[in-house]
């Protein structure tokens, strides 16, 4: 028996020298000065103008792609499981093939497909038109999240969408309830696990992101990831970067608890 | 009407999801580096992608990484769920409570808390630590995807393979690990995947001059796309089809033989 525990050794060696001192290391820089005095200076900078600029676009932009995400997944959802079409994985598998191709990637795409010179441009000029200011907006950070995160969003609540018992809503049909009280009153409350799940999947990684503003954005618009990116590559303040992101964290172990409380049998879950 | 209405919905969200990625194929092939003009028919962009040694250690990188990576995962998780197997629920919870987080935790934070601590504990940034910080992001989706079958095992098999004279090892090879095998396959593709597909804890764990596709196309994008990163993703869209195709075939056949 004993023996058995000692092959989860090499694991739990990793998750300490992985996971919980890398995390301490922030910790530490988070509460320290340059000069390794204890110090709260680093989390208060957060209020100041740049910073707390950046955390509130970043908290808006995150909330407005998040939104996007679902009023245009759920009722994909809806239609893949009334139709049928779930059954035949085919249709789910088109949905989230994107997530598996390499995510820089796809930013490329539409780095390429807006900007000055890009494809949409040509073809609006071409028609006799202004070329528009499409690439480094905040509207093109938007575009970007939602495009990179929506199979997240697809994939938990079409799966608890699946998990639903037909009889529950043949019953509600029989009783006389419309097609629209079906959906409200039974359907979305029965898939809010596989919502909450897909509301966390893309709501933690866009507000976290650096690389989406910075390359639909032109490294113009500053989200607090690059904010953060840039303390530990240029500015090379790993004090100030730990701080801030001990202060982003708390936005992200919120969303986890929230997660938690909604989905509490891990229905929504990926895996 | 309605039926219309349906697919003209879920073609418009194909169609969100393919064109950029479709784009970026139809212009692989074309004659000149513009990326809104057809110029005619060329494969000049896929020669000098294969010649460029930039991009060939990029695609090399990724996979001996991803590779790698995905081995050592693979079999420290595996070992580790024989060992959490056996363990009283209190401790297992709260292994499986420290499992979560660089699952669950921001990319950046993973890869910034990583960077600083091997750079505190004197460790140089290389190849090495890119590997080391896969094999950590990695190993959370090999435990939650052998954990399961562990649940499913059916215990009394491996006590009559022992009660019939096999020694626990041949017993564990012969009988425990066909069973978990699904689990163990998924696993590795799931490690896998995670390491090629990441950029942000290989853009702050890397060592000068490593590059991976990710953070070729990252440094790329700041100075000028060139067309053959286009050829690029379409080679890789490419293998990501075959790849799924292959892997839904062989859990499609293993299912079968169920």
């Amino acid at each position: 028996m004993t023996f058995r525990k000692l092959l989860a050794a090499p694991f739990i060696f990793w998750i300490i020298a992985g996971t919980v001192i890398p995390l301490g290391v922030i910790g530490f820089y988070g509460f320290t000065t340059r000069d390794r005095n204890f110090t709260f200076e680093n989390i208060t900078a957060i209020f100041t103008a740049e910073h707390a600029q950046a955390l509130l676009l970043a908290l808006l932009l995150a909330a407005i792609s998040t939104l996007i995400c679902f009023v245009l997944a759920f009722p994909l959802s809806l239609i893949l499981r009334s139709s049928g079409l779930g059954q035949k994985g085919f249709m789910v598998f088109i949905f989230i093939l994107p997530m598996w191709m390499n995510f820089l990637l796809r930013t490329m795409a539409w780095q390429v497909i807006l900007e000055k010179g890009g494809l949409i441009n040509a073809i609006i000029t071409s028609m006799g038109f202004e070329p528009l200011e499409l690439i480094n907006t905040s509207g093109a950070i938007v575009l970007g999240m939602v495009y990179d995160f929506l199979p997240f969003m697809v994939l938990p609540i079409y799966n608890t969408l699946m998990k639903i018992d037909d009889n529950i809503i043949e019953a509600a049909y029989d009783l006389g309830a419309t097609h629209k009280r079906v959906i409200w009153n039974i359907l979305l409350p029965l898939s809010i696990p596989g919502i909450a799940s897909g509301v966390t999947m893309v709501f933690v990684p866009a507000l976290t992101t650096f690389v989406i503003s910075n390359m639909l954005g032109g490294g113009k618009i500053n989200l607090i990831g690059n904010i953060i990116e840039q303390e530990f590559t240029t500015s090379a303040n790993w004090n100030l970067g730990s701080g801030l992101s001990l202060i982003m964290m708390i936005f992200i172990v919120g969303s986890m608890m929230l997660l938690s409380k909604l989905d509490k049998e891990g229905e929504g879950n990926f895996i | 009407m309605k039926k219309l209405i349906k697919g003209f919905y879920l073609f418009l969200i194909i169609l969100f999801l393919y064109l950029p990625i479709f784009t970026l194929m139809v212009f692989s092939f074309n004659g000149s580096k513009s990326m809104s003009v057809w110029t005619g028919f060329s494969t000049m962009w896929y020669k000098e992608m294969a010649t460029d040694p930039m991009i060939v250690e990029a695609i090399w990188n990724t996979f001996t990484i991803a590779v790698a990576a995905g081995v050592i995962a693979t079999v420290v998780g595996t070992l580790a769920c024989i060992g959490i197997s056996v363990m009283s629920k209190r401790s297992e919870s709260l292994i499986m409570g420290f499992n979560n987080i660089p699952l669950l935790n921001a990319d950046i934070v993973t890869g910034i808390a990583l960077m600083m601590s091997f750079l505190v504990f004197g460790i140089t940034l290389s190849w090495g630590t890119v590997l080391l910080s896969h094999v950590t992001f990695c190993l959370p989706y090999v435990i939650l995807s052998v954990m399961p079958k562990f649940k499913q095992l059916t215990i009394t098999n491996y006590e009559a393979a022992l009660d019939l004279g096999a020694t626990p090892l041949y017993a564990f090879w012969k009988v425990v690990l066909p069973e978990l095998r699904p689990g163990i396959i998924s696993g590795f593709l799931l490690a896998f995947t995670m390491s090629v597909d990441d950029f942000v804890v290989t853009h702050f764990t890397r060592g000068a001059g490593i590059n991976t596709i990710s953070t070729l196309i990252y440094s790329q994008a700041k100075v000028g796309i060139r067309p053959t990163l286009f050829a690029l993703s379409t080679v890789i869209f490419v293998m990501v089809l075959v790849v799924l195709g292959v892997s839904n075939f062989i859990s499609q056949r293993s299912e079968d033989e169920e």
